[in-house]
């Protein structure tokens, strides 16, 4: 059979052409599979394989002063992040940027560990480079290929150690956080608050960051950015607005005594808004904005003056002397005397009571006092005296009532609970025995097992200048007023208390010489007991305003080892009202304030004469 | 003189897909080389190809006017002397570019140039000249013996190279020109019937089944069987099976890999399975329309491999989408049909036999090629015909197109 014969030939063409379409046909059918039916997640593919997301860091929320002052801001800072690839490309690259950046040896571990589990995310070498270290990387560009150097705001504490405790500072978010469901979505570089105000308004503060893309070759290498649809803006946080006054905290560093240990809180009358909360010694919160420096961190936390302690709301000290101004309070309330009773047993240096004499501060005794006197004197016989009256079980659970067994409530981390016999069973439980009626003398006058932070102790001198009631204090000018403790007493004993802080700025009461020329100062001094062998912490707290006018500002001033409250703790709290009421009544500031101020400048003192009526 | 005269005027439907295929090809190159980070490899390279292929289109039109009785005069020498290049390219050969390893080029006057290319044309004229010489077609298998031992000589100083790409190239010219030479399909199949047994032989119960259906076929068919071949077909069946776990183990790792990956891709996707992974990515992330020329993102970014040679598919799929693969294809389907026309219309066994061993080279390259890079083919380092890079194959493409043409002088 001819083979060639055109039907032969024609014959094996259509096989041929069936052959030829049937291949052809099956990958067409194959393309049709791979770009039309199933394109939508080989695109995905693609975009993953050439877009690497990158986080754009959310700045934080500035925190501001009343007047608007930044306490807290943000400054550009360097972050330096080497970009997803293979793990053994990113691993030399991390070795060899050691030349140029520190990077501590926990860290540098963890980084390994990161590179080592892959994923799309770069990872963050550092989120504060130093200037120099991004230089030395930025002119080597080309051995870092996969180097991404970003600007990304840095906290900056415009006040430093001036604010440390209340503002607090920031970190970089670590493994356990990461890890709990609080920081959920959260990634490794973010940056939060470790303490302060940073910490107890974070959520508010942090922000939400964004994502951005850089487009990558095969190798990891940026090619450029990329503006395509899917970048997401990062949120800011939101501001936080505070009542603390700049300028006043910033005066009472530049007044505190150096080198002591203490705590000075001021607070506004009218709101309870916290205006200062200072804390000696402290530290330089920048230090902590980026990576931390573990060198001054072990220093910080190694110095024996303890300089990261917040002092005013984490340390607790007898109250003494202030707390008398509470028992007044109480016994007001109770009725169980009037603002005008004297007691039956007039002060001569002591007071006997359950077979033991209870002492008076002065030995030659104070003779007969009304309450004012008895405040301005801070006559413990008088104060024995209106204990009783008042009686242990009374007492306990007034002052129990009001909370001060526990915490004033103010928006900070960290507050320490007072310490306040809750009830009897308070002695059995410490001292094993029951307590004796005789405590309630102990109590009175702010002796025995009480202890209290500045906080709560600038918490008694709201409720004396205001209407009985003391609000918890608070930062945030944002947060809803709390109800912190009220005293059911009438407006005429409460003059008569503060007519008894006022005299003791008055001449012969303990703190003549810090009295102000244009305000009235009322005031109590105190002293709480320290170590054994030591100077006592002073107190003094008083309540200011204009001279006849409403109580504008309490000030609270604890200086460890200072002493008698009137030598250092009155003119510290007389000069930093004094600043603040001249800001705020349009007198000129002055560095010649208290009295004493005054007779040391040789500046006329007529205005410290006794009173009209003494006159 | 009247155009109509000159054959590749002629014949300008098949000329006309060859050139269109080239320009394509020229244009694609040119796109492989536009990345955000240029690469000297394979910036500007278009260029040389346009210039190639200058020289391709006077070689074609050379060419189409030597008569085709002379190519049937010196088939026998052509074949021989490529023998011979081979043989020497196999001693003092060297590897180039992505063939780095091999031993396929051969330096002559500062050109590369690969002998396998030209060996495959001259093995189609030899093959031809052959097979044409029984009009009846071979009948037996004894008839094949000689063609597979023409086909079976380059190829196995291929292999050794080694190239198996264009060994594969080989098999296809025998099978096309078999067939056209009017070989019944059994005849084709039993000849097939070792290499599937080499293949199915990775599982004993497929092969099994596989070694029973070829007994049962050689008792139907044993009217037109002898003894002995009905024996040499079973004998070389199990010699295929028996000799295919040493084979796979003689293996280069690189060649195991590219079939296990072929198998699944994510055995070693950082690896062996990277080129066929983003091969996909890119062709299925094209879509209908494409990224647009010159655009594509796997391409510009470099995760595509071989990207101007053996993954230009690629290139097309991604940046012209399933149009441009589909037209692609068609393309060459529309070139491949007017071959078969041609051949239909041959009255001479020879000329005929010839254009089929070359539509079986080139329907290999474009399957093979094709198909590798959607991951339906093992990848095989074979070129796409007048689209990929390399001037050799590019050449050699055109010469072999110019005989085609040449011998459809005479066809209307």
């Amino acid at each position: 059979m001819n083979k060639y014969h055109h039907h032969q030939r024609r014959l094996r063409a259509v096989q041929a052409r069936m052959f030829v379409t049937t291949l052809l046909g099956l990958l067409v059918a194959v393309f049709f599979r791979a770009q039309v039916y199933r394109s939508a997640d080989w695109s995905l593919q693609s975009e993953s394989n050439r877009l690497r997301p990158l986080t754009l860091p959310a700045p934080r929320g500035t925190i501001r002063d009343r007047a608007g002052l930044p306490l807290a801001d943000n400054v550009p800072g360097y972050s330096v992040s080497i970009l997803s690839a293979a793990p053994d490309s990113m691993l030399s690259t991390l070795e060899r940027m050691r030349q140029y950046l520190e990077i501590d040896g926990d860290r540098y571990r963890r980084l390994e560990e990161q590179a080592r589990a892959g994923g799309p995310q770069p990872i963050l070498v550092s989120v504060d480079a130093p200037f120099e270290a991004v230089a030395a990387i930025e002119e080597r560009r080309a051995v870092f290929p996969r180097v991404l150097i970003e600007t990304r705001p840095k906290r900056r504490y415009p006040v430093g150690e001036i604010g440390a405790h209340v503002i607090g500072s920031v970190g970089e978010i670590n493994q356990a956080e990461l890890d709990s469901p609080e920081f959920e979505g959260a990634e490794p570089g973010l940056i939060v608050g470790r303490s302060g105000i940073e910490w107890q308004y974070e959520s508010t503060l942090q922000g939400e960051a964004g994502v951005r893309y850089v487009e990558v070759d095969a190798t990891g290498r940026i090619v450029g950015s990329f503006r395509g649809f899917r970048r997401v803006e990062e949120t800011p946080g939101q501001d936080l607005d505070l009542h603390l006054d700049r300028e006043l905290m910033e005066w009472i560093h530049q007044i505190f005594p150096e080198g002591m240990g203490g705590a000075v809180v001021a607070l506004e009358v009218e709101t309870g808004g916290i205006l200062a909360l200072y804390s000696a010694p402290s530290y330089d919160p920048n230090v902590f904005a980026g990576v931390v420096d573990q060198e001054e961190w072990d220093r910080l936390n190694r110095d024996p003056q303890s300089p990261l302690f917040n002092r005013t709301i984490s340390a607790k000290y007898p109250p003494g002397s202030p707390m008398k101004l509470i028992t007044a309070l109480v016994a007001l309330e109770a009725g169980v005397i009037t603002p005008s009773d004297r007691m039956p047993v007039a002060c001569g240096g002591g007071y006997s009571y359950g077979g033991r004499v209870w002492r008076c501060w002065r030995e030659e005794g104070h003779g007969s006092l009304d309450l004012a006197d008895a405040i301005k004197n801070s006559c413990n016989v008088y104060f024995y005296q209106v204990g009783l009256r008042i009686g242990l079980a009374r007492m306990l659970e007034r002052v129990n009532d009001m909370g001060f067994g526990g915490r004033c409530g103010v928006d900070l981390p960290s507050e320490a609970a007072g310490t306040y016999p809750e009830g009897p069973e308070f002695w059995v439980r410490r001292y094993g025995y029951s307590p004796r009626e005789g405590e309630v003398l102990n109590l009175a006058i702010g002796q025995g097992p009480i202890e209290q932070t500045p906080l709560m102790v600038a918490q008694y001198f709201l409720a004396v200048a205001r209407d009985g009631s003391a609000p918890a204090p608070t930062l945030y000018r944002g947060a809803p007023p709390r109800e912190g403790f009220r005293f059911d007493v009438s407006e005429e004993a409460l003059e008569v208390v503060r007519e008894g802080l006022r005299r003791v700025t008055q001449q012969g009461g303990t703190a003549y010489l810090s009295s102000l020329e244009h305000f009235d100062l009322l005031g109590k001094t105190g002293t709480a007991q320290s170590v054994e062998g030591r100077e006592t912490h002073a107190w003094f707290g008083a309540t200011a305003g204009l001279r006849g006018g409403e109580p504008e500002i309490v000030v609270v001033a604890l200086v460890e080892f200072g002493g008698g409250g009137s030598e250092v703790a009155a003119p510290l709290v007389a000069r930093a009202a004094d600043f603040y009421l001249r800001g705020q009544h349009g007198i000129a500031r002055d560095t010649i304030q208290t009295l004493r101020d005054y007779i040391n400048a040789r500046r006329n003192t007529a205005w410290a004469l006794p009173t009209p009526e003494a006159r | 003189m009247k155009l109509d005269g000159l054959p590749w005027a002629r014949h300008w439907p098949f000329t006309g897909a060859v050139l269109a295929l080239s320009l394509f090809g020229v244009a694609m190159i040119y796109s492989a080389g536009v990345k955000n980070i240029p690469s000297p490899v394979t910036e500007g390279i278009w260029v040389r190809q346009a210039i190639v292929l200058l020289g391709a289109i006077l070689l074609l039109i050379g060419l189409s006017q030597i008569p085709s009785r002379w190519f049937e005069w010196m088939a026998i020498p052509l074949y021989l002397l490529s023998l011979g290049v081979l043989a020497v390219t196999l001693v003092i050969g060297t590897g180039s570019g992505t063939a780095e390893g091999m031993r396929s080029f051969l330096n002559v006057a500062g050109f590369q140039f690969q002998p396998g290319e030209a060996a495959k044309i001259t093995t189609a004229l030899a093959l031809a000249k052959l097979l044409a010489r029984k009009a009846d077609g071979p009948e037996h298998l004894r008839d094949l013996v000689w063609p597979v031992a023409i086909v079976g000589a380059p190829l196995a100083l291929v292999v050794l190279q080694p190239d198996l790409g264009t060994a594969l190239a080989f098999v296809g010219i025998f099978f096309a020109a078999i067939f056209w030479a009017g070989t019944p399909w059994p005849m084709i199949l039993f000849t097939a019937s070792p290499g599937l047994s080499l293949i199915l032989s990775f599982s004993t119960w497929i092969w099994s089944a596989y070694f029973l259906s070829l007994i049962v076929g050689l008792y139907i068919y044993r009217y037109r069987l002898y003894l002995v071949e009905s024996l040499g077909v079973i004998l070389a069946n199990l010699a295929a099976g028996a000799i295919a776990q040493p084979l796979w183990n003689s293996l280069q790792q690189y060649q195991r890999n590219r079939i296990l990956v072929f198998l699944d891709p994510d055995i070693d996707p950082q690896g062996a399975g990277w080129q066929l992974v983003q091969s996909k990515v890119a062709v299925g992330s094209g879509g209908v329309l494409g990224k647009g020329f010159t655009l594509g993102t796997q391409k510009r970014l470099n995760f595509l491999p071989e990207q101007h040679t053996d993954f230009i598919f690629s290139v097309v799929g991604e940046e012209l989408g399933f149009v441009g693969t589909s037209l692609a294809l068609v393309f060459f389907g529309y070139l491949f049909f007017r071959m078969i026309r041609l051949a239909q219309a041959f009255d001479d066994p020879f000329s005929g036999i010839f254009v089929f061993a070359i539509l079986g080279v080139w329907l290999t390259h474009v399957v093979v090629n094709v198909g590798m890079t959607v991951g339906v083919v093992p990848i095989t380092g074979i070129p796409l015909p007048f689209i990929s890079y390399g001037g050799s194959f590019l050449l050699m493409s055109w010469v072999a197109a110019g005989l085609v043409v040449g011998m459809a002088r005479d066809v209307r």
